[in-house]
């Protein structure tokens, strides 16, 4: 039986050293075996590497930056898809997701399916949330506070001990030793990403992670825990290996039952010497590791573009432990005028 | 006189890559048409009348607008230095 | 031939930045007309920069708010903030659509007076009250809300004096999650001050306490700290009731819903994340029908949005007087529209917009007003379409604060017109001119002749 073709958008392109998570989610779905896809590669700047990547990426066409608003995001993207007639669009930026969620229903409308976290969702999970997140879902969380202002550092440095963590809204994380560091990052982190900055307890122990597919309605499709072996000086994970961790996959699937998930996430845990898990983050979208997700038998973004359609899709119940990703950097041959091409035509 | 670099040219596009410095650049349609006729080596006052004639502007805002092309030029640097100081 | 379009030529540098997700705002499309009236055409027959205001707008808000609250809630009033807007046709649109009045000032109070609102409906908020604002609010049966307890003692002396029980409610502040916490008005919650101002009122019998009032901020981004605040008034009037039997007639949410405009420093444009009447809504009622009111007794809930209400209905409209570049190559535009009457220009990055048509070339730009001082900018860094010099531009959201915190300064403030249900426009005030400055100067005699 001929597989359907499915045009598939994808935003993320950057797979640079703190790469998003776009080329991994592409290469997922060149080895779906439920469809075929054509890929259409959604980037915000010119050197995305994504966008070269002709083997990966059929398509690519510039989008304009969230903070053209909705309206100006809307109007490109239909343009685009009077062009490519899209199937489904998967965001891949937490920036970006607050406009695709806003215009889901409207997408839908023109005939583009996607799977996203609802509003709520993705409102209660925001950084700056966390600590009432994890007292309504019985979470273990750092200890952490939202602050506005410079003044309130000194206030609030007294309920924490150093080191401590100051993050941005969105993006964003330092390590702070003393007062100096945190005003320094403070100012630093706002300049770019705005208010409020967070200041979080520094747990000392392992990284670990989780990601996983939930169907909206507390059903887990897929999740698997990995932990991060090699940590770029970006904080980003260079290789990792799929573990088993039965109180990891307990606290992922009760994630996802609890807040009746909708789509991919990441979970950040850390554990303590008390081995004690802390939930540090939830990502509302698809890992930069992802394509970890082939190797451990749970195509996680083939799943999410099957529940996006409306297709009936089984479970993964089991997944291959001890794989492992190392990530590499890969030098292309690009000529100037495919950069001529998408940074004046915005399309390639 | 104003002189641009002789391996510099410009795509219809109006996509300008300096070969010597690996920079790229991008000009509007007027910044295109700017552009030739400066490459073409035509005078400032022929410039004009092309522009006057095509386009609905006035003469003043042309030498505004054409002194402070030329200067954005120079700032990128894609002018022949050695030309203006020969002239 | 008929001459193409002319705009200036433009080279950009192609920055090879890997994203930083924090690009600049760009506005897409051009703001020709207003309501179908012509921006070119107000600008030809009324000056640049001015002031535009859309009635349809200001009804079509005014009835979108009614709604959110009215379908969620048995009684509703509101009360149109006067220092958001004193203009007296913006004032009587509201009064027409049915919003009482709620003042900060004798001069606001006397406004309102004189635009024929009922003494009754007219709510008297903020600190400063003198005897002779509060002489005249008793007599006239207005609604005082006491900010402090010397403002409580004047009035309990006042009643004596003009042998009349004053209408009263005091202003309540409290800790609902927001920062900065807005405690210089009124009397803490937490900390029992409101308490304390509620016994020596109901111990006096001197005054009729009707109401309770809070206002917990301004441009209030989270719905659900209003849920709290009427949760906690909620529960000052439950017990009340319990400890003198009294009933309190209503309870005033006060404002501070925010506005469709984007804040210095918001990654997201405003109109796409600011919460909608209905989100505010939601938490309001929902939070005192959810308390221990008996359903049968629910208390008026009024409302004193002002920035909600009126921000959208304003334009301000300018002229491109020059384009310029600074030092280091960086793009400026001067328009005509200084921050002496875009005073909120210093917290919004508002959209500005072409009123002509452009093409997809823009340059990044700092927009600059045309005094000759240097905080005198509109708009830090925006990526602007290729304005030439006399163009115009519409500067959006600005119906709010602007028209009552403006200055006359360097320059003279410009007419305000209001385009009616219709489409005709009306001049709802003048354009100063040297002599209504003047006038109120006087030079002594002395100093009246010079030699140079």
């Amino acid at each position: 039986m001929q597989k359907r073709k499915l045009n598939i958008a994808v935003t993320g392109l950057n797979a640079i050293d703190s790469p998003g998570p776009g080329v991994a989610v592409i290469r997922a779905l060149r080895e779906a075996n439920s469809f075929d896809v054509r890929i259409i590669g959604l980037a915000y700047e010119s050197l995305e590497p994504g966008i070269y990547m002709h083997q990966l990426v059929d398509k690519t066409y510039q989008i304009p930056y969230p903070t053209a608003g909705i309206e100006t995001l809307l109007a490109r993207l239909e343009y685009i898809q009077s062009q490519e007639n899209l199937d489904v669009i998967i965001p891949n930026f937490d920036a970006e997701l607050y406009s695709f969620i806003k215009l889901s229903p409207k997408l839908k409308k023109m005939g583009i399916n996607t799977f996203l976290p609802t509003i709520e969702q993705f409102e209660e999970r925001q950084k700056i949330n966390l600590p009432e997140f994890g007292e309504k879902y019985d979470i273990r969380v750092p200890h952490s506070t939202a602050i506005y202002n410079i003044r309130e550092i000194y206030g609030q440095a007294s309920e924490f001990s150093y080191p401590l963590l100051v993050k941005g809204k969105y993006y964003d994380a330092s390590v702070a030793y003393n007062a100096d560091q945190m005003k320094t990052y403070f100012n630093k982190i706002s300049a770019k990403w705005g208010l409020p900055i967070i200041i979080q307890e520094f747990i000392h122990g392992t990284e670990y992670n989780t990601t996983g597919l939930g169907d909206g309605k507390g059903n887990t499709y897929a999740s698997f825990p990995m932990r991060k072996q090699y940590i770029t000086d970006k904080g980003k994970a260079w290789g990792g290996i799929s573990i088993a961790d039965k109180k990891l996959l307990e606290l992922t699937e009760s994630f996802i039952s609890s807040t009746k998930w909708r789509g991919v996430f990441e979970l950040e845990f850390m554990k303590n010497q008390k081995n004690e898990f802390y939930l540090l983050e939830i990502n509302p979208r698809i890992p930069a590791w992802i394509y970890l997700a082939v190797g451990v038998g749970q195509n996680i973004p083939e799943g999410l573009v099957n529940l996006a359609m409306g297709n009936k899709i089984k479970p993964f119940k089991e997944y291959k432990v001890g794989k492992m990703f190392i990530r590499y950097a890969y030098d292309m041959i690009v000529d100037i005028s495919e950069f001529e091409q998408i940074s004046t035509y915005g399309e390639l | 006189m104003i002189k641009i670099k002789s391996n510099i040219a410009i795509s219809d596009s109006g996509f300008i890559f300096n070969p010597a410095n690996g920079e790229s650049f991008s000009a509007n349609p007027i910044g295109i048409e700017f552009f030739n006729f400066i490459k073409q080596g035509k005078p400032q006052e022929d410039i004009f009348e092309n522009m006057l004639e095509k386009y609905n502007t006035d003469k003043n805002t042309l030498e505004k607008d054409y002194s402070d092309f030329v200067q954005t030029l120079n700032q990128f640097q894609l002018l022949d230095q050695d030309a203006e100081k020969e002239a | 031939m008929e001459k193409q379009r002319y705009e200036r030529p433009v080279i950009i540098k192609l920055e090879s930045n890997m994203p930083n997700k924090f690009g600049l705002r760009t506005e897409y499309k051009p703001k020709t007309h207003i309501d179908n009236v012509s921006v070119k055409d107000l600008i030809n027959e009324y000056g640049s920069p001015l002031f535009v205001i859309s009635e349809k707008t200001i009804r079509s808000t005014y009835k979108n708010a009614k709604k959110a609250f009215t379908t969620r809630y048995p009684k509703v009033q509101f009360a149109w903030s006067y220092k958001t807007n004193y203009l007296s046709a913006v004032c009587n649109v509201f009064h027409q659509e049915g919003s009482w009045a709620e003042v900060v000032s004798g001069f606001e109070y006397d406004k309102a007076i004189k635009n024929g609102v009922d003494g009754k409906k007219i709510i008297f908020n903020g600190p400063d009250k003198t005897e002779k604002d509060l002489t005249k609010a008793i007599e006239n049966d207005s609604l005082i809300h006491i900010d402090h307890l010397d403002e409580l003692y004047t009035i309990i002396e006042l009643s004596e004096k003009l042998n009349k029980k004053p209408k009263v409610a005091i202003r309540v502040n409290m800790d609902t999650g927001i920062y900065p916490m807005w405690d210089r008005f009124g009397f803490n919650y937490e900390n029992g001050q409101a308490w304390d101002a509620l016994n020596k009122i109901m111990r006096s019998k001197k005054l009729d306490l009707v109401g309770l009032h809070t206002h917990i901020g301004t441009f209030m981004l989270s719905p659900q700290a209003y849920g709290t605040a009427a949760y906690k008034l909620a529960e000052l009037a439950i017990g009340i009731q319990k400890k003198y039997d009294h009933e309190i007639k209503y309870i005033d949410m006060g404002g501070g819903f925010a506005s469709k405009n984007t804040l210095k420093g918001a990654y997201l444009p405003g109109v796409d994340t600011s919460p909608s009447f209905d989100d505010f809504s939601e938490a309001i009622t929902s939070a005192l029908i959810n308390s221990d009111f008996k359903p049968d007794k629910l208390p008026l809930l009024i409302l004193e949005t002002g920035r909600a209400l009126i921000d959208d209905a304003g334009f301000l409209l300018g002229t491109v007087i020059s384009n310029k570049r600074l030092s280091d190559g960086k793009r400026t535009t001067i328009i005509d529209v200084g921050v002496n009457i875009l005073f909120t220009s210093f917290w919004y990055d508002h959209k500005v917009t072409p009123a002509q048509p452009f093409t997809q070339y823009t340059e990044d730009t700092v927009l600059y007003g045309p005094l000759c001082m240097n905080i005198d900018v509109i708009r830090e860094n925006a990526s602007l379409p290729l304005l030439n010099k006399g163009d115009n531009i519409v500067i959006h959201q600005v119906g709010a604060y602007n028209m009552t915190q403006w200055m006359q300064f360097i320059t003279l403030r410009p007419k305000v017109v209001m385009i009616d249900m219709d489409g005709k426009t009306h001049i709802i005030r003048e354009n100063e001119s040297i002599d209504s400055i003047t006038s109120f100067e006087k030079v002594p005699e002395y100093l009246k002749k010079f030699e140079l």
